[in-house]
């Protein structure tokens, strides 16, 4: 089946064609769906089997390219159109391919009744035959590719209600804000990548990464090429500076944000620089940027997190902090750790937004979490799959998130350093805090809805069955990667199962886990006791004692004004960025530029015919003998020219 | 310095005389009388060249015929006399003057060094015999008898273009 | 008689023809740019008989012949078209006949 995995690209690529071309004669919403879902689910079964095929195979020889024609042979560069089917993407695959197609199905139920139906299921199609392409590509420009049609996806579906109002705007100015931003880190990328041809004449990922261990190449080429790269990778996951699309993403509706802006999309930067671990590792300057914005990205977004009423905003800066966490792991050598936390992260923050979708649903389209409460009588299954998730993100014991979140922050302390660890944790405190927060005030506590204008209700099946099974996914995923002191002989399996991809960059590293068992017990058992108080702390406040958490707020007024305008960032970029190229462009780029130099050059052109006509029409007396003075002139020149020649 | 040079040079300045005179008179009929006189000053020539036939065809035609046609339209017309020559328009006539005196030196100087006289032979009785009316005669009926009787078809459609560009409308 | 040499006939020939040309770019009147293309047409007789009397060869005055034929052709139409243009302008002045202008 390996060689056969084109499968999974082409499948979601047909169940585009099929819905974009024949949805709007399809009547029946089943029939969309259940096309749209089943690519979908085929592909994951490919996966699935490729991924049966490759456990089989000797550690050696698990790296497997299937090529698929030559895209582009112009001038030395030859870049073929093929897939790469190792460890890696495989793994990145089955989380594309597996939570896309429970999305897909849950989207069935929450869709229902609008009429872009048919629309929105050709995006998701489209969008997931992109990302197949993001993460299975073998060289740069197919990844690029794939990159950019997310991003083109991204757009096309956070603006899918495109006649909808959204805060101060539309839905379309969120959707172009996440297209804008995207493109500023893709011109970074861009440029990584020209200076990868460059260094390597190549892009494919095979040659490159061989050459860059043996060439000599310069630390500071290294360190242009990554810090390009990364720059391309904080557009893509959200960091900061580029992390402001994020939130007004959430324009879209739900499933496009667990899909997209939870499980997928915004992982693709973690994908890439795991995947260039290589040219990261040979570059420590830049690991230490990335794992020290990885860290401020993730303090700063739980920060605004705290604050904000509207659920699905409080589930972005969720994301947000969360891939923080991912580039803190990348940014200090644990990337199988941060490829760890990307998987678990799919499962529940996916099962995160789709359970806050199905509470919208139910509460007909309220967001705003101060007009909730106790809801967990009304929608069980909703409740409990949203605990669950709430848990697990919260690195409960024994669940997915605890096992990912720990190692990271173990990494973190054993590679980076205590500052690292301890920045650490108390961002896995607020997280707790603000998780269990929304989680109080959604389901717990009095109800501060109007009974009698809202019915709230649990949604149906095709909705709640998702939901389970990745609650189910939450609670039992992590046990691949339980590390080494609990499981003994058998090592962190997912770590195992990675590790050939990494070993080559690992061995630039300087330092690496070299700490004791004990430290690493000691400091698991001091985060899990923060994390478990600053639960309790939340349920207690926001469900009996809502007082206390008000006068906090009015107490400290403006430092909770700073973080509900989320530090006020996008005023600052309007301002600083926006505003002024906004008025370049028109003061100099149109007015002087474009009216003046350009059309000025076209008219200038046209009069100057208009005016060197008016002096030559003169020419034309009408008077013969004024033509015959002219055939003299001719016959005088003509002459000339035969004597000269003699 | 026997008496062709001096025929020769004084048909030559007659002729280059009134043709100057031709064009810088500004009464029109003057301008006919002198070109008249300079078709009798060519028809000379033509007989120093032996060319007995073309010179008497000379006289006939052009300045027995079509000199006369000429005088006659002028004086129909009653034109009035033109104001002089370099009155008006004057640097547009010292223009005209300039680049026809310089074409003047050009040809010259292509006609020289071309040097003509090393190519023609010059014989005598050649030359006599072929200028004859005999000699044209017998040329021009056998060789070029079919240009002899397009030319009276071209005449016959001169004269009948004549005569309907230049009456009058029937009522 | 054929002492004289041939260029003397060719410089006149020239002479008159460049007269002719002069006469037709400076003169006013019509008619008086006619007689100067007359003018011109007997420059030419007077080279082509001045050619073919040194050559021995009759066919250059048969050419004179013809040149004669044509011209009285010409002048004919000519004459009857400054008629005819006199007749709606009242004019034979070729300044005052601009009409193939822009």
């Amino acid at each position: 089946m390996i060689n056969y995995i084109y499968l999974t690209v082409l499948l979601p690529l047909i169940g585009f064609l099929i819905n974009g071309l024949f949805g709007p004669k399809i009547k029946n919403e089943k029939v969309i769906g259940i096309i749209g879902s089943s690519t979908i689910g085929l592909a994951f079964l490919v996966t699935v089997f490729a991924l049966f095929e490759t456990i089989n195979l000797p550690v050696e020889s698990r790296s497997n390219t299937v090529e698929l024609f030559t895209w582009l042979s112009v001038a030395g560069l030859n870049i073929k159109f093929a897939y790469l089917v190792d460890q890696l993407s495989l793994t990145m695959s089955l989380i594309v391919t597996g939570v896309g197609f429970l999305i897909h199905v849950y989207a069935i139920g929450y869709m229902h009744g609008n009429k872009g139906f048919w629309r929105f299921f050709a995006y998701l199609n489209l969008f997931i035959f992109a990302m197949m392409n993001l993460v299975l590509g073998d060289n740069f420009l197919v990844l690029f590719l794939g990159w950019e049609g997310v991003g083109l996806c991204s757009y096309l579906l956070i603006g899918f209600w495109y006649d909808r109002k959204f805060e101060k705007g539309t839905t379309s100015e969120a959707a172009k804000k996440a297209f804008v931003v995207n493109r500023i880190g893709d011109f970074g990328f861009l440029l990584g990548m020209f200076l990868i041809y460059l260094t390597f004449d190549s892009l494919n990922f095979h040659e490159v990464f061989t050459k860059a261990v043996s060439f000599p190449v310069s630390e500071s080429t290294f360190g242009l090429i990554a810090i390009f790269l990364f720059i391309g990778a904080t557009g893509k996951s959200a960091q900061i500076p580029l992390f402001v699309w994020l939130p007004d993403a959430m324009a879209g509706p739900t499933p496009v944000s667990a899909l997209i802006h939870a499980a997928t999309m915004v992982t693709a930067g973690v994908y890439m620089v795991s995947r260039a671990a290589i040219i990261f590792t040979s570059a420590p300057t830049v690991m230490m940027i990335v794992a020290v914005i990885g860290l401020l990205t993730a303090l700063v977004a739980a920060t605004i997190g705290l604050v904000q009423n509207d659920i699905k905003k409080v589930l972005a800066y969720s994301t947000v902090s969360q891939l923080g966490y991912m580039f803190l792991a990348a940014g200090v050598g644990a990337f199988g750790a941060s490829i760890f936390h990307v998987m678990t992260h799919a499962f529940f923050k996916a099962l995160l937004f789709l359970g806050a979708g199905s509470v919208i649903h139910g509460m007909h389209e309220e967001q705003n979490i101060q007009n909730y409460g106790g809801l967990k009588k009304y929608m069980p299954k909703t409740y409990i799959t949203f605990v669950i998730a709430a848990f697990a993100i919260a690195g409960f014991p024994g669940l997915s998130g605890f096992f990912s979140k720990d190692e990271i922050l173990w990494f973190s302390y054993a590679n980076g350093g205590i500052i690292f660890w301890i920045i650490g944790v108390l961002t896995a405190m607020l997280t707790a805090f603000y998780m269990f927060r929304l989680v109080s005030l959604t389901f717990f506590g009095k109800e501060r809805f109007d009974h009698h204008h809202v019915h709230p209700h649990e949604s149906p099946l095709v909705m709640t069955i998702p939901l389970m099974i990745l609650a189910g996914l939450s609670l039992i995923g992590g046990y691949i990667g339980i590390p080494e002191i609990f499981s003994g002989s058998h090592g962190n399996v997912f770590h195992n199962w990675l590790e050939p991809i990494y070993a080559p960059a690992l061995a630039k590293l300087k330092i690496y886990g070299s700490h004791t068992h004990f430290e690493e017990i000691l400091l698991m058992v001091i985060s899990v006791a923060l994390a478990l108080s600053a639960i309790y702390f939340a349920y207690k406040i926001y469900t009996s004692k809502p007082h206390i958490a008000e006068n906090i707020s009015k107490r400290f007024k403006g430092s909770y004004n700073i973080l509900f305008n989320k530090y006020f960032i996008d005023e600052v970029y309007e301002a600083a960025v926006v505003q002024p190229i906004q008025k370049g462009s028109e003061k100099l780029l149109w007015k002087f530029a474009d009216t003046t130099i350009i059309d000025g050059a076209v008219n200038g052109i046209a009069k100057l015919v208009d005016r060197s006509s008016n002096i030559i029409k003169k020419l034309q007396t009408g008077v013969v003998q004024f033509y015959a003075i002219i055939m003299m002139i001719g016959i005088a020149i003509t002459l000339l020219w035969i004597i000269l020649s003699l | 310095m026997n008496i062709e040079l001096i025929l020769f040079i004084i048909l030559a300045t007659i002729a280059a005389v009134t043709s100057i005179l031709v064009i810088t008179r500004s009464n029109a009929v003057i301008s006919a009388v002198f070109l008249v006189l300079n078709f009798f000053a060519l028809a000379g020539l033509y007989l120093l060249l032996n060319a007995q036939f073309i010179s008497v065809v000379q006289i006939i035609v052009y300045a027995g015929a079509i000199m006369v046609l000429f005088l006659f339209v002028i004086m129909l017309l009653r034109t009035d006399g033109e104001p002089r020559i370099f009155s008006d328009k004057r640097y547009i006539k010292y223009f005209a003057l300039l680049i026809s005196i310089f074409v003047f030196i050009q040809v010259s100087y292509l006609l020289l060094i071309g040097s003509p006289s090393k190519s023609v032979t010059g014989n005598q009785s050649a030359s006599i015999n072929s200028g004859t009316i005999e000699t044209i005669g017998k040329e021009l009926y056998t060789n070029y008898i079919i240009p002899f009787e397009v030319a009276g078809f071209l005449l016959l459609a001169a004269t009948i273009g004549a005569i309907i560009l230049a009456k009058k409308k029937f009522e | 008689m054929l002492s004289i040499p041939i260029e003397y006939y060719l410089i006149l020939s020239a002479f008159m023809f460049i007269v002719g040309v002069t006469g037709v770019l400076i003169r006013r009147n019509a008619i008086v740019v006619f007689m100067c293309i007359e003018l011109m047409l007997n420059a030419a007789n007077l080279s082509l008989v001045a050619f073919s009397s040194y050559h021995g060869n009759p066919v250059g005055q048969i050419f004179v012949f013809f040149v004669m034929t044509v011209a009285a052709a010409e002048a004919t139409v000519g004459l009857a078209i400054i008629i005819a243009i006199f007749r709606n302008k009242l004019t034979v002045n070729v300044d005052e006949i601009n009409i193939f202008k822009w």
